[in-house]
């Protein structure tokens, strides 16, 4: 049972429906990030899918930029509390990515170059529900937002949507990342107020 | 898993930040750095959540302070501020965080840098080295608009008068004291250089403020030859009502 809290009343906006619990909107794009932003030049830039012994795929900026690409306009719901809504963006789809690649994997670590790491099954990287995403609003994804690619898992919290990233490591069992190791979800569905270790 | 905690005391900091402690019956102890997810209700079941950051040092007497700073359009941040009294009753979650923490435990030189209301989780480490008795040496360089914008100020004074190994120094960016011997303006290299441990020390730094301020200063101790494992960051958006 809530304690109420004498003379608080709140200010819902009419978009508050189609937020997910403890949510809040905003309009800006708030950053978020646990050390320095790493600046990544496209000469060195690289995507390599590997299954932890061996690469299976790899991707340079220009060979990535060459696959086809999607527009697509999502949600982005962050763990602080804040979401934004409508967000326009241009990447790669993951199946075309994972385009003929056979795998027993299950899981999947996302590697991102600052060294930051998080793990999604691999199921939901599938079937058009994530991208590696470069361009955002019409601009090239900016460094505090994850450029030169960030991956976008927006059915997720947006900690799984990795900025940075610079490759995905197959799994046959999960393992956690980063956040996931520090007391955060180990899948966080934002409907499920899947926030914190201890959440079910 | 909500606690319910009890305002035991409010103090304002400034003229737009207030200091809140709370006594928390079942309060587990936290590490300085942590943070509270803080709830409130209205009377018809809306409820509204913000993250504040943990002000006061690991404690026995199971209280916790958070200071907020009131944003005018802010939706729960002007109830903190304002309605908010000693008697209330809150609710909240907690601690949160593993990454943005100092532990007692820690002897490396400590290189902290805020950025206005991103001293909070700063000052829990440098209260938290104090209650323990600690002896790790810590600088702080704390970045604000104008010499009445200081939180914390007496007791940053007090602190730093008594133990000669946490040294304080200021970034004025729109007004300074009078005779300051900088002229107002953003922290920058020659700042970072004067002021911050040099990075032949390897130093953890610890830098907490708003997006751009956070961007700047992890960006400078990079170029000043901190490796990027060691400077730690939490950042939050000028809209993210977070402390």
């Amino acid at each position: 049972m809530a304690i109420i809290s004498r003379g608080f009343s709140g200010r819902r906006s009419a978009e508050a429906g189609k937020l997910p619990p403890g949510q809040y909107l905003t309009a800006t794009f708030p950053v978020l990030s646990a050390g320095p932003t790493p600046h990544v030049s496209l000469d060195r830039w690289e995507f390599t899918i590997d299954d932890g012994k061996d690469v299976l795929r790899r991707w340079d900026w220009k060979s990535f930029r060459s696959l086809p690409t999607e527009t697509f306009t999502v949600d982005l719901h962050c763990v602080t509390r804040w979401s934004k809504l409508g967000t326009r963006w241009e990447g790669v789809s993951l199946d075309t990515m994972f385009a003929d690649l056979k795998t027993d994997a299950s899981y999947a670590l996302v590697r991102s170059y600052g060294d930051y790491t998080t793990n999604v099954p691999l199921k939901d990287l599938m079937n058009h529900h994530a991208w590696i995403a470069f361009r955002f609003e019409g601009e090239d994804l900016a460094p505090e937002h994850g450029g030169p690619a960030r991956l976008l898992v927006p059915h997720l919290y947006l900690w799984k949507s990795a900025k940075w990233v610079r490759g995905i490591t197959l799994m046959l069992q999960d393992r956690p990342g980063f956040w996931e190791s520090l007391g955060y979800h180990s899948y966080g569905d934002p409907w499920r107020e899947q926030r914190y270790s201890s959440d079910p | 898993m909500w606690r319910v905690g009890e305002v035991v005391a409010v103090r304002d900091e400034t003229a737009t930040a207030r200091t809140i402690t709370l006594e928390i019956p079942d309060w587990p102890g936290h590490v300085a750095g942590q943070h509270v997810d803080v709830r409130l209700t209205a009377s018809d079941g809306y409820s509204a959540v913000r993250s504040y950051s943990i002000a006061s040092a690991p404690n026995s007497k199971r209280r916790v302070e958070i200071t907020v700073e009131r944003l005018p359009e802010g939706e729960v941040s002007p109830y903190l501020t304002r309605e908010l009294a000693v008697g209330d009753r809150l609710e909240l979650r907690g601690p949160i965080g593993g990454w943005f923490v100092w532990r007692p435990e820690q002897t490396e030189p400590i290189q902290l840098i805020a950025g206005g209301s991103g001293i909070v989780p700063l000052m829990a480490m440098i209260r938290s080295r104090a209650a323990a008795g600690g002896t790790a040496p810590f600088r702080l360089l704390y970045s604000v608009r104008e010499p009445e914008s200081v939180w914390y100020r007496d007791e940053l004074h007090t602190l730093s008068d008594r133990d000669h190994s946490v040294s304080v120094s200021y970034a004025y960016t729109r007004a300074t004291p009078k005779g300051w011997p900088r002229p107002p303006g953003r922290i920058d290299a020659a700042l970072i250089a004067s002021t911050t441990w040099p990075s032949k020390l390897t130093p953890t730094c610890y830098v907490c403020g708003p997006t751009s301020f956070v961007e700047s200063a992890a960006g400078l101790l990079s170029a000043s030859g901190n490796s990027s494992d060691k400077i730690r960051t939490e950042r939050f958006g000028p809209t993210g009502d977070r402390r």
